[in-house]
């Protein structure tokens, strides 16, 4: 009932992250070249193969097509007009909140982010990305105590740049594909994070995601290192204000996982998605992949995608060492006129791995969902194993929900599953549920809630119940 | 408590008519009985009673405690203390019974100002409620209906209908599908419910119902309308002559008007 009354409490608050914050920027012309790449890379002072880096991805990138091989139509970005850098104002290095500027921490108290530490969830440190920028790294003594390094990219290349050289690109090369290639050229922040050895990361480790300025693209990268032994559990948030003009995200994820690691990274994406007319919103191109390099290693992704315009984003596991586990866990909700085109690629290379894909894809307005995932068998992945399975649920005649799963196996000794359901929800259903007392929207609430259960119980604790609440915001009123 | 008055239904957008002007009256404290053969609208009058949308009514209204339920939605006539015992009951996968009873119940009560109950309060309460039908604690951890057989689903009806206390109960078949150790814990649940501040309604297509719960008033409806009224022992007289000798009584009836 609790829950009921919260969802309640925000009905005609359709999108409540909309708003902007006043705050002077230091903005860079837009369009793009190498002189903005190595202009970015100057003013991060940033070390000469960092910037090499860059400009090596952004040479690949000239000579790249964008892709369109997915299922959502929408008027490509303009790349001129883009701006590649923006930052708030007189951000030097800050060395305790109080110097972080009183309108953005006004912003991440609105959002519900808790960026003092008294204030703080019980055990999450949290890095604040504002625009391109990390804001303030919370938790950061505590974290060190344990051995465990969580700071922005910027601090990282600065701090530990053995780290960063060593591993940034090793899972997603800068030529992997279109956005990878950009945002390899011009990423400006993001989140870093380092496990050492026998290490059980003492809290919940999280970065959350604002993009405040207009015409700014937000491209960040996050690193993650799970030594041997090691255990972390990540989770981003994301919001944006509503603008009628779309904007372009395009972030880069690396996960590595050595012997025995363990990766758990959470995403709850609530993006502003457009209007009823499907104008605006947030185009979300991200690259997000793991490496099980390590024998025994696991690396889980849990997805929660209710917002953006149209996304694109398949976070995957390289399964290389032995016995190594990988699993995806993915609720897609689109609503209006929202295009989602995402899923998984789980890739066997090393003997007896395994992989678990659950996908529930929800599509109500004049949406469309797709699930696109690939499992691969290689030689040598010998007693490889892979279960799929895919359920769409449809609410409403306008929407559409389609799965397309790839499987190749190269290996007689693989077993590969996949089940795939589609159901529509009834008015027999909601009848039925009206008929015990619940309205409309409670009765959709519930429904889509049971049946993203299996998902659902994998974010953690402290996510599960705001995931609740969102899904319900975001279907209110979806039967007409 | 709930009055029919010469109501006429159409399904929505069909413009077939299905109820051609019913008339009922159930008071407090009363069971009435509804028979008559297939398709003769007793489900339908059921569902419209409980705010179905696939119908839409022409003519006539459904006054209950003296006002128009009409313009109610389903939810707001549930508060209103009406429930449905489903023919069919609908599968909510993932969603336990636990859960929904508890939402149905804190949702109602606080409709109704009444206090609501926290989870472990709520679980003491439930638990009471269990033995009625003769049901297990872990089948309240059970997804709404799923994988649930015919007979457990017509239980966990009455299940419901013993948490949420309506005042006005209508059963729409509960008994089809039942053996008859499973109808006597039913019937056995529904006699236990029912006192003299609720009333209940049974629509069923048999007598065998009634010898476990004795209705005050039986009613036959043949094509879309209520053709005959009585005691208990026109069930009986059913029994033994079939619906055949009622069917000229409809079509009578029907010219007359």
């Amino acid at each position: 009932m609790s829950e009921t009354k919260a969802l309640e409490s925000m009905i005609g608050e359709e999108y409540k992250y909309g708003f902007t914050t006043d705050v002077e920027y230091e903005d860079f012309p837009s369009g793009i070249n190498e002189d903005i790449v190595r202009l970015i890379s100057e003013k991060k002072n940033e070390p000469e193969w960092m910037t090499e880096f860059r400009l090596k991805a952004y040479r690949a990138w000239t000579e790249m097509e964008e892709p369109s091989w997915f299922n959502a139509t929408y008027e490509k970005p303009k790349f001129d007009k883009l701006q590649y850098y923006s930052a708030p104002k007189n951000k030097p290095k800050l060395n305790s909140l109080d110097e972080v500027d009183p309108k953005i921490r006004e912003t991440y108290e609105k959002l519900g982010i808790p960026l003092e530490e008294q204030k703080m969830l019980a055990g999450v440190a949290v890095d604040a990305v504002f625009d391109s920028v990390s804001i303030f790294t919370t938790f950061k003594e505590k974290l060190a105590e344990a051995g465990v390094i969580f700071c922005s990219i910027s601090e990282a290349i600065q701090d530990h740049p053995e780290l960063v050289k060593k591993y940034m690109g090793s899972v997603v090369p800068a030529r992997d594909n279109f956005y990878a290639a950009l945002n390899s050229a011009v990423f400006s922040d993001g989140s870093f994070c380092y496990v050492p050895k026998d290490t059980i990361c003492p809290m919940e480790l999280s970065t959350y995601f604002r993009i405040n300025n207009m015409n700014s693209g937000q491209f960040e990268r996050t690193l993650i290192i799970a030594e041997e032994n090691s255990h972390v559990s990540y989770l981003e948030g994301c919001t944006a204000p509503m603008y009628d003009e779309n904007q372009l995200h395009a972030a880069v994820v690396e996960l590595i996982a050595m012997d025995n690691a363990e990766i758990k990274y959470s995403t709850i994406q609530n993006w502003y998605s457009g209007n009823e007319d499907g104008k605006g919103g947030i185009f979300n191109f991200v690259t997000k992949r793991g490496a099980c390099r390590g024998d025994n290693s696991k690396i889980s992704w849990t997805q929660l995608e209710t917002g953006s315009a149209v996304t694109l984003k398949y976070p995957s596991v390289i399964l290389q060492g032995d016995n190594s586990v990988g699993e995806f866990y993915s609720v897609a909700v689109t609503n209006k006129r929202q295009q989602a085109d995402t899923g998984t690629k789980m890739i066997h290379l090393g003997k007896n791995t395994k992989s678990t894909i659950i996908s529930k894809g929800i599509s109500a307005g004049k949406s469309d969902n797709s699930y696109r995932g690939e499992v691969k068998i290689s030689k040598k992945a010998d007693n490889a194993r892979n279960y799929s399975q895919c359920d769409s649920m449809l609410i409403g005649q306008t929407c559409g929900a389609h799965t397309f799963p790839y499987i190749e196996s190269a290996n007689p000794t693989g077993k590969v599953e996949h089940e795939a359901t589609t159901s529509r929800v009834g008015e027999d259903q909601i009848f039925y549920l009206q008929q015990r007392g619940l309205s409309e929207d409670d009765a959709i609430s519930l429904i889509v809630n049971g049946f993203c259960k299996e998902v659902l119980k994998e974010l953690p604790m402290e996510f599960a119940v705001e995931a609740n609440k969102l899904l319900g915001i975001k279907l209110e009123g979806s039967v007409g | 408590m709930l009055e029919i008055k010469n109501l006429h239904v159409e399904v929505e957008g069909e413009g077939t008519e299905i109820l051609k002007g019913v008339n009922l009256t159930i008071n407090k404290g009363e069971i009435h009985a509804i028979m008559g053969p297939n398709g003769s609208g007793k489900s339908t009058l059921a569902k419209i009673v409980a705010g179905h949308p696939e119908y839409e009514v022409t003519k006539g209204d459904i006054i209950y405690n003296g006002e128009s339920i009409l313009e109610l939605d389903p939810d707001e006539r549930s508060h209103a203390g009406l429930f449905l015992a489903f023919q069919y009951p609908v599968e909510v996968p993932g969603v336990t019974n636990n859960t929904l009873l508890r939402e149905s119940y804190n949702t109602i009560a606080a409709s109704r100002g009444r206090e609501e109950l926290d989870p472990l309060e709520f679980d003491d309460y439930i638990r009471e409620k269990l033995e009625l039908v003769d049901m297990k604690a872990d089948f309240l951890e059970r997804s709404v209906n799923t994988g649930f057989s015919g007979g457990e689903k017509k239980r966990n009806e009455i299940f419901q209908m013993a948490v949420l206390e309506p005042a006005l109960a209508l059963l729409d078949e509960t008994d089809s599908g039942l053996d008859i150790d499973a109808l006597r814990i039913v019937a056995d649940g529904i006699n236990k419910l029912h006192h003299e501040e609720n009333s209940v309604v049974l629509i069923t297509h048999y007598q065998r119902l009634l010898n476990y719960i004795i209705p005050d008033h039986v009613h036959v409806m043949i094509g879309g309308k209520v053709v005959k009224s009585g005691g208990k022992e026109l069930a009986l007289e059913l029994e033994e002559k079939g619906y055949d000798w009622l069917e000229s009584l409809a079509t009578v009836n029907g010219e007359a008007k």
